[in-house]
């Protein structure tokens, strides 16, 4: 499949016209998603309305910067008439009766809604194998993970199901699943696009952003979703600097930051070569190589996994079988919330919200929930520090290719998957993934993708998806392999 | 004489009057279909997020500097999580610790025109929720019902929290306290504050100790009065069960008490040893709110005149009673009238008897209030200054009144027209006064007999005579005159 950019030209140019892109998405999509399940849902009908209207109105003379381009939506975000279960039992048969303001926004630019991807339930995990609802394979080793929590949109982007899926990243759902599926996985700003729609994770960390196969189809959808948004108070009031536009192919002048405390040699002596020659070829393009210290970073796997469950734990309250949703009945409303939650959520989701519930309780929430806040305080002031002496900062995306199903039982290796994300998500800042080559695991057959991260100071996304488009052009790696499915 | 006193502390809440909800754009009104005035915000929704509305936090200012509150340049809303079936999140937006008001006091008079004080601790921004009811039982109770249908209506219509400290020592201050309240959001129009549509809803801690006692006693917490008759007789029945239980050697329990309306007693509800760990945390769906200065400095400038201040200038500044004066501040726009009477007649005695005697009662016995009669407040002032003048007499003003209500123009204009203009002519008095000795010579006789408490039935013969244009005391001093 074309980019979304190419598509877009294309169908503006109605050299092709929004159905036929449409239809043959689709079929694709019929092709090849039973070995993948990216899609939770596939929207054939609403797909095939909306590609009449945008024909419709390209027709007319309008310009739409998606036309025709094949959306996968993750299904924590909300879009009318559609099925929206977070990948989870207790949400499998809603259907939402309203569109999420990012969702609505591509839907304005002329994108076309192919499904809706899979996801670890409620977004908590980093593989989606969380996910209560389906199983979604990695398209370079279909043995493999695809990661998470928007797996599904990274498998649907990665096998061509979609030129672009969106996600959420709460501590690194984004960028993790980009790198283990050979994708740009871009999280801006918090605040930058409005979380009106989105189910709710962790509210102060949550950020919707897209999974694309190049840097320029990133920039294209961020550019349509972002901007504030009176639904959402969090959504941020500052002019949108056109990032589509802001794309170089050089990075002279731009000082790159490497984390002196991010260790790249634990990770094993091929990964620790890949990072380095990644880091010298930023270099090449131009970049000055400056080390910065973070030295609170490796506080904040322990600051999220107390911050990010608090809030679950009330986020996921509403979820009680009273209003929408699964209802297991009880003898009385006490006992019917208890069989509803036992039974409609999974072991990870239950495990957080008792974490959370505990972290927040009296007694214990000082010790837990303030110091955390304050540690976030920290971890954002050494970032403030880090960027007063680079422009951005290089890191890996992950602490390892994808990994086979059933691979990491205990929560805490998979927890440290996140490690390098969580700090920017922390922080709020604008982050990606980018492919920066290929390594083969122990155990494994086919070479997997590995993603280097980019993070910008607050709101210069278009710094940040300069700096990568720069990057990507010089060294396509995205390019150098195939997917198994394709 | 009771030998202990009652401490009590008022929580009330007060639905403020607002267009929109306070964090959707569903509107904020009583009644209605159930659940038609929802929203994916107010209903929580999967996905939906709450925004603050505007006009809720000004009205909160208002409030708040009504009685003298610090509004801090930083607060913000947190998220008090329970389970309820009623609560579309199962967590209530609310403010804990950084509340939009602190402090303040709340003055306010009592029947007899004492005035008297109690502090607030705080008054807090929060939402309220919906509403259910208990089917198949027949008596709309839970226990034995076979479903629960819930009205989202409400919820999220924007509440505001009273918090008082426990100043307040009987029922009768509780209701003035709770009275003072009322009014005073009333006057700023932020809330209509009417208890049967539940915008005012209160809870009254009470608890006693032996008079001149520093410490506080055991409290209980009375719930479900709805009506600041049924509070001030919950807190007098609780007050002598707390007293009875004392007195006989007993202790008083901390616990939650209901009002049983029917029964005029209270009666333990639940333990406070259950109380609920709420895990208040700041919602991270809400940015601070960051008042302006100069926003909080105009609404201070631009508050009204405040119920007691009205009270005051009324009771202690014009000399009306108590009632009077209360009337009159309980009525505003008659309020209005009185004081433009007050001020084009500079005579405030005369205004008030007016304006709370005839013309009251005309406006009862026509159904027209007084500020929309033809009466227009210059006219009354008009007519006390002829009274004042002693251009006519009050048995002419009561009529005249009258006249004027009917729409009949101006006092002045009918006083010259048809000559009603009181006389002081001697000559004119004493034809009238001989006139009318001549037709009662038995009253004549009687006086000179001894009888001269029948002056004032001759006083009135010449009055009647005079078609009351007479000057009473010259026709009094004249009879005098002329009978000695």
């Amino acid at each position: 499949m074309r980019t979304a950019a190419q598509i877009a030209r294309d169908v503006n140019a109605k050299t092709e016209s929004a159905r036929e892109v449409t239809d043959a998405t689709l079929a694709h999509v019929d092709a090849v998603d039973g070995q993948i399940g990216a899609y939770l849902t596939r929207l054939h009908d609403l797909a095939r309305a909306q590609a009449a209207r945008v024909d419709e109105r390209v027709r007319n003379g309008e310009r739409l910067p998606l036309a025709g381009v094949p959306i996968a939506v993750k299904d924590n975000m909300c879009l009318a008439g559609t099925r929206t279960t977070c990948g989870s039992k207790i949400l499998e048969h809603w259907v939402a009766p309203y569109t999420a303001t990012a969702v609505q926004r591509i839907l304005d630019a002329g994108g076309i809604p192919i499904g809706k991807t899979n996801m670890d339930e409620f977004a908590m995990g980093s593989s989606c194998e969380n996910s209560a609802l389906g199983t979604t394979h990695n398209p370079f080793d279909l043995t493999r993970v695809p990661g998470g929590s928007s797996g599904g949109s990274a498998a649907a982007a990665a096998a061509h199901e979609a030129a672009i899926a969106l996600g959420s990243d709460t501590g690194g759902s984004i960028r993790e699943p980009a790198a283990f599926c050979n994708l740009v996985g871009f999280k801006p700003t918090y605040g930058r696009i409005s979380r009106y729609g989105l189910i709710a994770f962790a509210s102060s960390l949550d950020q919707i952003g897209p999974l694309t196969r190049t840097v320029e189809d990133a920039a294209l959808a961020y550019d349509v979703m972002a901007g504030k948004d009176p639904m959402d108070s969090t959504s941020i009031d500052r002019a949108v600097e056109p990032t589509a536009t802001a794309l170089r192919t050089d990075l002279a002048g731009v000082r790159v930051g490497i984390v002196k405390e991010f260790v790249t040699e634990t990770l094993g002596p091929d990964i620790a070569a890949l990072y380095a020659r990644a880091y010298a070829d930023l270099e090449k393009l131009g970049a000055q190589l400056v080390e910065v210290s973070l030295p609170t970073a490796e506080y904040g796997l322990a600051t999220y996994y107390l911050i990010a469950p608090a809030e679950c734990s009330s986020n996921l309250a509403r979820f009680d079988g009273v209003r929408y949703g699964l209802r297991v009945d009880g003898a009385d409303v006490g006992q019917m919330y208890e069989a509803t939650r036992a039974a409609g959520f999974g072991a990870e989701v239950k495990r957080r919200i008792l974490i959370g519930t505990y972290a927040l309780s009296s007694g214990y929430y000082d010790a837990y929930y303030v110091k955390a806040q304050k540690a976030r305080t920290l971890i954002g002031d050494d970032f403030k520090r880090a960027f007063a002496t680079c422009d951005l900062i290089a890191s890996p995306a992950a602490s390892s290719p994808a990994f086979a199903f059933n691979a990491k039982s205990d929560p805490y290796s998979m927890y440290m998957m996140d490690y390098y994300t969580i700090p920017m998500s922390l922080a709020g800042l604008p982050a990606l993934s980018v492919p920066c080559g290929y390594v083969t695991p122990a155990g494994g057959e086919a070479p997997m993708p590995m993603g280097l991260q980019l993070a910008a100071p607050l709101f210069e996304e278009a710094k940040l998806l300069g700096a990568a488009h720069a990057y990507e052009q010089a060294t396509q790696h995205a390019l150098k392999a195939a997917v198994a499915v394709a | 004489m009771s030998a202990f006193e009652a401490v009590i502390g008022i929580e009330c809440h007060v639905e403020l009057k607002t267009k929109s909800k306070m964090f959707c754009a569903c509107p904020n009104e009583f009644g209605g279909e159930p659940n038609t005035k929802v929203c994916p915000v107010c209903l929580a929704l999967p996905g939906a997020l709450p925004v603050v509305n505007r006009e809720a936090v000004l009205h909160m200012v208002r409030a708040g500097l009504a009685f003298g509150t610090e509004i801090p340049a930083f607060s913000k809303f947190d998220r008090k999580n329970y389970f309820y079936p009623d609560m579309p999140k199962d967590y209530q937006i609310s403010q804990f610790d950084m509340p939009l008001t602190q402090g303040g006091v709340v003055r306010y008079w009592l029947e007899d025109g004492t005035i008297k004080e109690c502090r607030l601790t705080r008054i807090h921004l929060e939402e309220d929720t919906g509403k259910s009811t208990h089917a198949g039982s027949g008596d709309g109770r839970i226990a034995g019902s076979s479903h629960s249908l819930i009205d989202f209506n409400r919820a999220g219509v924007p509440l505001m929290e009273c918090v008082s400290e426990p100043d307040i020592r009987s029922a009768d201050e509780a209701v003035g306290y709770l009275d003072a309240l009322k009014r005073t959001f009333v006057q700023l129009g932020v809330s209509d504050v009417k208890m049967e549509e539940g915008s005012l809803r209160c809870d009254a801690n009470v608890s006693i100790r032996p008079v001149g006692a520093s410490e506080y006693g055991t409290k209980t917490e009375i719930k479900n009065m709805n009506s600041f008759r049924s509070v001030h007789r919950a807190i007098e029945s609780e007050i002598a069960r707390q007293t009875a239980l004392i007195e006989s050697g007993g202790r008083v329990t901390q616990e939650t008490r209901g009002w049983d309306e029917g029964a005029g007693t209270t009666h333990p509800m639940r333990s406070k040893e259950e109380a609920h760990d709420y895990r208040y945390f700041p919602d991270p769906d809400l940015l601070p709110i960051e008042l302006d200065r100069s926003v909080v400095d105009r609404i201070g400038s631009e508050l009204p005149e405040l119920p007691l201040a009205r009270f005051e200038r009324y009771h202690g500044g014009f000399g009306l009673t108590p009632s009077q004066a209360t009337q009159l501040v309980d009525n505003a726009p008659l309020a209005t009238y009185f004081d433009a009477v007050v001020a084009a007649s500079k005579h405030a005695a005369q205004s008030t008897n007016f304006v709370l005697g005839d013309l009251s009662r005309l406006a009862n016995e026509t159904g027209v209030a007084i500020y929309e009669s033809p009466v227009a407040p210059a006219a009354l002032a008009e007519l006390i200054a002829l009274v004042e003048s002693q251009t006519i007499n009050s048995k002419i003003a009561k009529d005249l009144l009258e006249r004027m209500w009917k729409g009949e123009g101006s006092p002045k204009t009918i006083v010259e027209r048809e000559g009603l203009a009181q006389t002081s002519d001697a000559g004119e008095i004493a034809t009238f006064v001989d006139e009318v000795l001549a037709a009662n010579e038995k009253a004549v006789a009687d006086y000179k007999s001894g009888k001269t408490n029948i002056l004032g039935f001759l006083t009135g013969q010449v009055m009647k005579h005079s078609r009351g244009k007479a000057n009473p005391a010259l026709v009094g001093a004249l009879l005098k005159q002329k009978l000695d």
